[in-house]
């Protein structure tokens, strides 16, 4: 039996449908190749629009995957409150010394205009460009941090701990804030032409607080911001686990879930069957390392335990693919999902 | 730990369910409830029972506890975090002032190489501190260079590392090589989020050591230090 052939829309779009398209749907989230296919330093690829646009087009097309990714790095947004960046030769840019230097400073704290921001504006800019280019035919994937996410970034891990613990009303307060830039920030990457939204939440997941704590925390502020973004979707768990969550994460409103290849990905489609469509959950650290053969033997694992019926997006399970991957092995990765995922996915069943 | 201590433990310890009283400190813990988990600490009080009694009866088997519970995804690496912290605020108000560290070790210093993300050497920190040990903090978005200096300088022989992106994992292997371009023979123990999905990550940086938890790193430590447990 052959498929009929599908844009990467409309096979992104059926497999969020909880059914198979003609295959499954990749996801390789490249944000730093596209400088090493252009050939420049990180730091120059991310300071024009451009580059980044010509990036993901060589990538789509190089590695016939079925999303274009408008993410430049994770602390832009940091930068565009006014916060350091450090850019590396072989990573991501890191955020700085953390600008929230002491609880006090949350009364004052201002949002940043996203239209007066330099390094949003280049993000803008980037998915007005790509959208000319793809039209409706690739999902164009935006993103920005929680507001529950986005402290960690703002003032440190251990002190937003404390600040969540010991401090409730500048804990809401922080919250309100971040929550008003959220929305803000990913409605304007979908006037811009993004497709869908990648809500980076890993402070939900279980691996960073109790179910309880989150019901408290996260579970609330992703439900009132979901709410305002006027588009749809996916809360990314940044390598977490989020198994214990997923009934509670299908109630906020998000229609895709990224998982960690720590949990079992059998176990998470049990679980998100029906409700949830699951990204993931390709160890993106151990990548670097793999051969072909390991590549093509994960992807088609991965499929086996998650592919059926829909519902399912191959991706890495961090939202980030490293520098440090060679193209080697995004090749393979590609051409194992072209050879077992397409659908019907029948050799699953000599496996029982 | 003298002899003397030790009889006035084991009274006590006749008396007291230990393995109960350690259960409660980490269920207090847990909750994040610093008054209850003093509360359990000051219910063994007895003359006779010495700050490295409280750390090795209760505060170590509970932190320790703690970590395997968030290496099966039990617990939540907030718990892990305030657990720690509250153990090396109690631990403060026991031991006398000046503190020193309760049992004799080789020197140790820890740090986050390039980047200025602090938690999980915070953990280490300070699990590392209410199991008794000392160690100098190098604090964080040190570079290489940095670091090796300050290992010279300080005369270091432990040296835990903690990082959170792979780019700063692999700068591991660049002071592995300045160390022993120095003829320095410090142990290097590294952990943190990429080791975690790369088991062979460690070995390929130079570390000596990887640690996946602080528990790890105090039990690895302890090892190191040649002390019974």
């Amino acid at each position: 039996m052959t498929s009929t052939y599908m844009t990467s829309m409309q096979r992104v779009l059926t497999s969020l449908g909880q059914k198979e398209p003609d295959r499954v749907p990749l996801f390789l989230l490249l944000s730093l190749h596209g400088a090493r296919e252009l050939g420049m330093s990180i730091k120059e690829y991310f300071s024009k629009a451009e580059n980044v646009v010509e990036g993901q087009m060589r990538l789509l097309t190089k590695y016939r995957h079925d999303c274009i990714y408008a993410f430049f790095y994770a602390p832009i947004e940091v930068e565009a409150w006014g916060g350091e960046i450090i850019f590396h030769e072989n990573g991501p840019p890191n955020s700085g010394r953390p600008f929230i230097h002491s609880f006090n400073d949350i009364e004052t704290l201002m949002p940043p205009h996203i239209s007066r921001s330099d390094c949003l504006a280049e993000v803008l800019k980037a998915i007005t460009l790509l959208k000319e280019k793809v039209g409706d035919d690739v999902p164009i994937i935006g993103v920005t941090m929680s507001p529950f996410s986005l402290p960690v970034m703002q003032m440190g891990f251990d002190k937003y701990f404390e600040l969540m613990h010991d401090q409730k009303i500048l804990f809401d307060h922080l919250m309100s804030i971040n929550e008003d830039f959220c929305a803000a920030w990913a409605n304007a990457q979908l006037e811009a032409g993004a497709t869908a939204i990648c809500y980076f939440d890993p402070v939900s997941s279980t691996t960073i607080i109790p179910r309880q704590m989150y019901l408290e925390t996260g579970f609330k502020i992703a439900k009132r911001t979901l709410a305002r973004i006027k588009g749809p979707a996916a809360t990314h768990m940044a390598s977490g686990r989020c198994l214990p969550i997923i009934d509670d994460l299908a109630q906020t409103g998000t229609v895709i879930v990224g998982v960690s290849v720590l949990e079992d990905l059998a176990e998470l489609k049990t679980a998100c069957k029906g409700k949830l469509t699951i990204l993931g959950n390709l160890n993106g650290i151990a990548m670097r390392r793999w051969t072909a053969a390991d590549a093509e033997a994960a992807v088609k694992d991965a499929i086996l335990k998650a592919g059926a019926s829909g519902g399912f997006i191959l991706s890495d399970n961090h939202g980030e693919i490293p520098w440090q991957v060679p193209d080697h092995v995004l090749t393979a990765i590609s051409d194992a999902v072209h050879k077992w995922g397409t659908y019907p996915l029948s050799w699953i069943k000599e496996h029982g | 730990m003298d002899d003397n201590s030790q009889k006035g433990f084991g009274k006590t310890q006749s008396k007291t369910n230990i393995p109960a009283k350690v259960h409660q400190f980490e269920q207090a813990l847990l909750s994040l409830d610093r008054l209850a988990a003093e509360r359990v600490l000051i219910d063994l009080s007895d003359s006779s029972v010495t700050p490295s009694q409280y750390v090795e009866q209760i505060i170590v088997p509970a932190l320790d506890h703690i970590g395997s519970g968030w290496e099966q995804g039990e617990i939540a690496l907030s718990q892990v975090y305030i657990s720690g912290r509250i153990c090396e605020e109690l631990l403060g108000k026991i031991l006398p002032s000046g503190r020193q560290s309760l049992q004799p070790h080789p020197k140790m210093a820890i740090a986050v190489l390039q980047d200025h993300h602090q938690l999980g050497k915070r953990i280490v920190h300070s699990v590392l501190r209410a199991s008794g040990f000392e160690l100098i903090d190098y604090g964080a978005g040190i570079t290489v260079n940095e670091l090796v200096d300050r290992i010279k300088r300080d005369e270091v022989q432990v040296l835990l590392i903690s990082v959170l992106m792979l780019s700063s994992a692999l700068l591991v292997e660049d002071v592995r090589l300045q160390l022993d371009r120095a003829d320095l023979d410090t142990t290097i123990i590294i952990g943190g989020a990429p080791f975690r999905f790369d088991e062979n990550l460690g070995q390929e940086v130079g570390a000596h050591h990887t640690c996946l938890n602080a528990t790890e790193g105090v039990e690895l430590v302890t090892r190191l230090a040649g002390i019974e447990k």
